[in-house]
């Protein structure tokens, strides 16, 4: 018993003070939100276009990144003779609209907004998700897992990872739906109670991923059940799906940390 | 024995031959030559099927259909000498007598080979499906594949007896999967293991590359073991191009190799840890597993080493500066791991969770081929890194750990063991990081030759194989994750155990089930 003692000791407090402090540092090489500047961009040059394995970065009269499609690979910067392509270190990523994942150059990414009031009552302190693993690589599985670890814990604010669709207050999606998970997954859709939300985390439950065009997947989730909330990334860093599970029920506002509960500016 | 078993040719780990050195033998000379290798101790590490059609001889660009002979492979491994061998047959009317009765080891092999081209092995016990996919090159608008799930399986009748189904939607944060147990009261009779939900189509996929998706296909394989499978299908390219990686490459990928396999085992002893109820490894574990995962991403930019391993060597270079910040990280995290692993040895409860649960006897590894921690807790001395060395450990050995209870705590105490080594490994590497470039500019591929890449990820042995057409043009590529080997292993354990335990015994295998569905 001693000895239990003295390691919680040494293992020491590691909850993070994030989103009431700043969030933890990332490695300097994290790959953030993709920009892409058109400025540097040689005549009729398509050389990241082409590079990315899932067709994410749309050139026209502007260019644009697709976060749905983006697996966040270097594949586009290396290609890319004049450095026109960086990554940020922004981790904020998460949206409500599947179209708002489309960024043109200079634009803003419109970051998720929260619930509306009715629901943000029902939710706000209290989340339960079932998680449906749909035909992922268990990338993702693996970086939700970590936050319910203790230096992130997610049952802090009130969201749980339940063990019944039917103790659910919806459905959080990895995978690009394979042909082998539709039924199942439409079964556990079923089963939840109204009112109910879904949440899609990483490229593939949001585009299909790398599986974009296989007959095998349905290149999304949105193919099978509405989608409220898209979490970009290959797979999303855990502070990218915190942050986008907090802004989608009001605990972040623009840069600011709320209150939950709160409605309103 | 010397030399390859009769018909069978030999190729070393990362090499490619020509095909035309592989003889296509009838099948009673190839189905003799593997019992024969395998009776004297070397184990079938892939076994496939795949279209004579491109290679024939057919135009440059066509695609073998659906109508094209096939033939069949296999690879053995001879860990005594380091080497594989591989022998083909071609499977005239469809129809080829079963190994799996006299090498039970093959017999999920002979399944896929009968889902993926139709092909019937005459005499397999049990002939279920893997995947529940279409056979390969059917056109898209053809039949529906089978309906997954349904096959006719092993079954216990009885007034007392009943069926527990668990999955696909398992109740945690887990991939899918349908578990069906044959019941008395509490003690599990037979487990029933049903997968394919993750089924993505991969293998056909990566017919026709490379192109830019191919080394994302390899990273998504299993993406847990990204850098691990990243790192067999990059060996397979290069050999198929005969380029050779920089030092500095080779020793980078070890340690990438090395810290995938730390963050999973420490990750696993904390869930093991969670599964009996003992919260403190639990817990701190949990965070340590992050703190190896960072590692990977400064290395990086991804925490599962995304863009690590790239055909000619590695993407990202670690400059001195980087090297001691993740020496520092290194020593702080073996403390803490320390820390909080041996509180699980010192605990009654958990010690008599993990004691005499879910027995793997070596008898029955080495009958089914088990690969990985499982088998060296169970005894066996396989390690494809000391095996089959490849890349840097043809140069820096890594200790086999084993342990001999073959239950939940030798399976347990193995990674504890292989954490120590890898961390000692990684140290190494890191302070005499070989100096000089890090990739090595690649070459097209060349034609009608066959490669074979196996790496030791931290569940156990991946083999990944690839066969070219006369364009250079990737005609077969074979997919064996660990997994594939072990889940019958799982479904062996599960006998007379009790049902509560299944957490307990799955955890301490850890298998992967997209790794097993592709």
């Amino acid at each position: 018993m001693f000895d239990i003692l003295r390691a919680r000791w040494q293992q020491g407090h590691r909850t993070m003070p994030f989103p009431k402090g700043a969030p933890p540092a990332m490695p300097d090489r994290f790959r953030g939100r993709p920009t892409i500047d058109r400025g540097k961009c040689p005549d009729g040059c398509r050389a990241c276009a082409d590079a990315c394995p899932t067709d994410a970065i749309r050139l026209g009269e502007t260019a644009a990144i697709d976060l749905g499609r983006c697996l966040f690979c270097t594949d586009c910067v290396e290609a890319c003779p004049e450095g026109a392509l960086t990554y940020s270190g922004d981790y904020r990523l998460a949206a409500r609209g599947r179209e708002d994942l489309v960024v043109a150059e200079g634009a803003e990414l419109p970051l998720a907004r929260a619930l509306d009031d009715k629901l943000r009552r029902l939710f706000g302190r209290s989340l339960k998700l079932r998680q449906v693993s749909a035909g992922g690589c268990n990338g993702c599985e693996s970086d939700l897992n970590v936050l319910n670890t203790v230096g992130w814990d997610l049952g802090r604010f009130g969201v749980q990872f339940v063990a019944s669709p039917r103790h659910a207050d919806g459905l959080l999606i990895t995978g690009p739906v394979t042909r082998n998970m539709q039924l199942a997954l439409r079964k556990t859709w079923d089963a939840v109670p109204e009112p109910k939300i879904v949440i899609a985390v990483g490229a593939c439950a949001i585009s299909g991923g790398p599986y974009i065009g296989h007959e095998e997947a349905s290149d999304g989730a949105a193919a099978a059940v509405p989608v409220d909330l898209f979490i970009p990334g290959c797979p999303p860093h855990p502070l990218t799906v915190l942050d986008g599970l907090l802004r989608l029920l009001g605990r972040i506002e623009g840069d600011h940390a709320r209150r939950p509960g709160r409605a309103g500016p | 024995m010397t030399g390859s078993p009769a018909a069978f040719t030999r190729v070393l780990n990362g090499r490619s031959i020509d095909v035309a050195s592989i003889p296509a033998v009838p099948h009673a000379p190839f189905a003799d030559a593997l019992l024969a290798a395998v009776a004297d101790g070397q184990r079938v590490a892939s076994c496939f099927g795949a279209r004579a059609g491109t290679r024939a001889g057919a135009s440059a660009g066509a695609r073998a259909g659906a109508d094209d002979p096939v033939e069949l492979f296999a690879v053995l491994a001879d860990d005594a000498r380091s080497e594989l061998h591989v022998g083909r047959t071609r499977v005239e009317s469809g129809v080829f007598p079963s190994l799996t009765p006299r090498c039970p080891q093959v017999h999920l092999f002979e399944r896929e080979i009968h889902e993926q081209f139709g092909l019937l092995p005459e005499g397999h016990p049990w002939l279920k499906p893997v995947r529940f996919q279409r056979p390969f090159g059917r056109p898209r608008g053809d039949a529906a594949p089978p309906e997954i799930g349904v096959a006719d399986f092993y079954r216990v009748e009885g007034e007392e007896v009943h069926e527990v189904a668990v999955g696909p939607v398992h109740a945690g944060v887990i991939e899918p999967g349908h578990f069906r147990f044959q019941c008395h009261g509490e003690q599990v009779l037979h487990l029933e293991i049903s997968l394919g939900y993750q089924h993505r189509g991969v293998e056909r996929a990566l017919a026709g590359g490379p192109d830019k998706r191919t080394v994302h296909y390899a990273e998504t394989l299993a993406g847990d073991a990204t850098v691990s499978h990243a790192t067999a299908c990059c060996q397979v390219l290069e050999a198929l191009a005969r380029v050779q990686k920089p030092a500095r490459a080779q020793s980078l990928r070890g340690v990438a190799l090395e810290l995938e396999r730390l963050a999973n085992h420490v990750g696993d002893l904390g869930a093991l840890a969670n599964d009996v109820g003992f919260l403190p490894t639990a817990a701190y574990c949990g965070r340590i597993r992050g703190a190896f995962l960072n590692m990977t991403a400064s290395l990086c930019g991804s925490r599962f080493g995304r863009g690590l391993v790239r055909p000619g060597g590695v993407g990202f270079d670690a400059e001195p500066a980087r090297v001691a910040e993740l020496l520092a990280s290194l020593d702080a995290e073996e403390k803490d791991t320390a820390n909080a692993v041996n509180l699980l040895w010192e605990a009654s409860s958990v010690m008599a969770r993990f004691e005499g649960t879910g027995t793997l006897p070596a008898s029955v590894c080495r009958e089914l081929g088990i690969v990985g921690p499982v088998a060296r807790a169970s005894g066996l001395d396989r390690d494809a890194r000391h095996d089959q060395p490849c890349g840097i450990f043809r140069f820096a050995h890594v200790p086999v750990a084993t342990c001999d209870s073959g239950d939940v705590f030798a399976r347990a105490y193995v990674r504890w063991l292989e954490i120590q080594r890898s961390i000692t490994f990684v140290r190494e590497q890191l302070r005499a990081l070989p100096q000089g470039p890090i990739r090595s500019a690649m070459r097209p591929l060349e034609g009608n030759r066959l490669a074979v890449a196996v790496v030791e990820s931290w569940r156990g042995e991946v083999c990944h194989v690839a066969i070219t057409d006369p364009t250079g043009r990737i005609d077969r590529y074979k997919v064996c994750d660990p997994s594939f080997h072990n889940w019958a292993g799982l479904a062996y354990a599960l006998r007379n155990q009790e049902i509560s335990d299944f957490p307990l015994c799955n955890k301490s295998f850890n298998l992967s089930y997209c790794g097993h569905d592709l």
